[in-house]
């Protein structure tokens, strides 16, 4: 084994990241999930809400792509 | 690219050591020196993240700039009037259409009522006809009924007279026929037989039969 | 370093496709140098113009497959504004629709093989970012005067927490650009990066089939995210220019 442990932790503070991916994962599901019981319950309803459908998946997506920023921050820039 | 510029670092950097080490390096070598320095360092920031790299900031932000205000001007210029008026265009097409459309179901539903009012026209004319012509029969029958009725009404008559003579003549014959009968009974018995006694005695004897 | 992660002959360079280098010969990058960003930006404003101008030639009254593209796109945006700002969030269409038609089609030309994506920097989406932010608040400014304040300061909460909502909502809007400019770059950074790892991966001749399928799938999951995260720049746009037109609720 070589390296120092500098460059370990990096690599373990990069793999911890994908934990943020994966709760990102379940933010967008939860939106969609939610979106379409509701859709179900009032179809007419759901076609005008699908831009906000949109906007709720890219904010909860946003926040798995900052975890991605920071694990290639940790990667390149530290 | 990428990797020729860390080579170039590389060994910018090592050229650098060997400068610190030797002591006595002309002046074109220390040259050399400076600009391998200046050139690993910017290859050390092109090896991290090229996101981050800051020195391709200004170059990105100004083409960027460049092509946004062409765009923008081509797009609000040139390409979005005409989308416009095409969109416009097809929607007054659309909307003539619709009342052509309207125009001829307007006419087509007038057509409908002309053509429901003539057959109705039609149709009264062809009763009027008809009761005319029922009339017209009718009362030809009606006259025809009259004269056959007349007629028969008449030829009765004429045959009632007729039988009324030949009744009355019957009676004239028959009286005379009694009359002589009578008279030559009378004589046959020896009886003495003048025609007024007989007359009388018979019109007496025939009133109640001939009546 | 990081990107020398080789191991059993494979190596993995998943960040030099995103590298800026002039166009002719080696030199250094200066603001005026042609880069291959410079390219790419070309390449992305002749498509935009491509379509919505040389598309729209004809003008016809039933349109043909490039004219009803570019109407589809106008149409998207011009209906988003509407629904979303209202009828005097259209005075921006035309920068609106040069936003999409700019973020759409440098994600989707940066899928081509060989390409540069332009959306993958921080410095092209932040100043996209950024102009919108300083665009939207000096719109809210003129619109409303002081009464743009009103966004932060919920009339409808209970005075106590509207200090706090007040902090809140304040980050909130100056986080604004920085999520606008991550999201877009870190999709775009992320999608690629991805494709390029599963492509180092075909050097295996073991692996090889499963990474030209996930090679595959990864390449039409991005020409999805490619199109999505353009209409939710876009849209999110329109939001933020919706809470400059009408800031109090």
């Amino acid at each position: 084994m070589e390296g120092n442990i500098g460059e370990l932790g990096q690599y373990i503070g990069v793999g911890l990241t994908a934990f943020g991916m994966g709760m990102a994962a379940l933010g967008v599901g939860n939106v969609a999930g939610n979106f379409l019981a509701g859709a179900l319950r009032n179809p007419s309803a759901a076609a005008g809400q699908t831009a906000t459908l949109f906007i709720g998946m890219a904010f909860a997506e946003a926040l798995g792509i900052f975890s991605f920023l920071v694990a290639l921050l940790l990667m390149f820039a530290v | 690219m990428f990797s020729l510029l860390q080579e170039a670092a590389t060994t910018a950097v090592e050229t650098t050591e060997g400068a610190i080490v030797i002591d006595d390096a002309t002046a074109h070598g220390a040259d050399a020196a400076a600009h391998g320095v200046e050139g690993a360092g910017y290859a050390t920031e092109a090896a991290g993240l090229p996101q981050l790299d800051i020195t391709t900031f200004g170059n990105q932000i100004f083409w960027l700039v460049v092509t946004l205000v062409v765009l923008y001007l081509v797009l609000s210029r040139v390409a979005l009037p005409r989308i416009a008026s095409v969109l416009s265009d097809r929607q007054g097409a659309i909307t003539g259409d619709l009342m052509a459309a309207e125009e001829f179901k307007l006419k087509a539903r007038e057509a409908e009522a002309a053509y429901d009012k003539a057959l109705a026209d039609a149709r009264a004319q062809a009763q009027t006809i008809v009761a005319q012509n029922r009339a017209q029969i009718q009362a030809q029958l009606d006259e025809a009924i009259a004269k056959a009725d007349a007629e028969i009404a008449a030829r009765t008559a004429e045959s009632e007279t007729r039988i009324r003579a030949v009744r009355a003549s019957a009676d004239v014959s028959a009286r005379d026929v009694a009359q002589d009968v009578t008279a030559e009974l009378v004589r046959t018995f020896g009886g003495q037989a003048d025609d007024a006694t007989v007359g009388a005695a018979l019109d007496g004897r025939m009133k109640g039969a001939v009546q | 370093m990081a990107t020398e992660a080789t191991g059993g002959g494979l190596e993995f360079h998943p960040m030099d496709q995103f590298v800026v280098s002039p166009l002719f010969g080696n030199g250094p990058v200066a603001w005026y140098t042609p880069t291959n960003v410079t390219l790419w930006l070309a390449l992305t404003a002749l498509a935009s113009i491509a379509l919505l101008v040389l598309g729209t030639r004809g003008r016809a009254i039933v349109p043909n497959r490039a004219q009803s593209v570019a109407e589809m796109a106008y149409g998207l945006v011009h209906k988003m504004i509407e629904d979303i700002a209202g009828k005097e969030g259209l005075r921006y269409f035309p920068y609106i629709l040069t936003l999409f038609m700019f973020v759409v089609f440098a994600n989707l030309l940066g899928l081509v093989p060989m390409a540069f994506t332009v959306t993958s920097h921080i410095a092209i989406t932040g100043v996209l970012a950024l102009a919108v932010f300083f665009g939207v608040t000096i719109i809210g400014f003129a619109k409303n005067g002081a009464h743009f304040l009103d966004l932060f300061w919920v009339r409808s909460a209970p005075l106590a927490v509207r200090p706090v909502l007040a902090v809140i909502e304040v980050i909130s809007y100056f986080v604004r650009p920085l999520s606008l400019s991550i999201r877009l770059a870190g999709n775009m950074i992320a999608g690629h990066a991805v494709i390029k790892v599963f492509a180092g991966f075909a050097a295996i001749a073991a692996v090889a089939p499963i990474a030209i399928v996930a090679v595959v799938g990864m390449y039409a999951f991005e020409v999805l995210v490619a199109i999505v995260q353009a209409y939710v720049f876009t849209i999110l746009t329109c939001v933020y220019l919706k809470d400059a037109l009408h800031p109090s609720h």
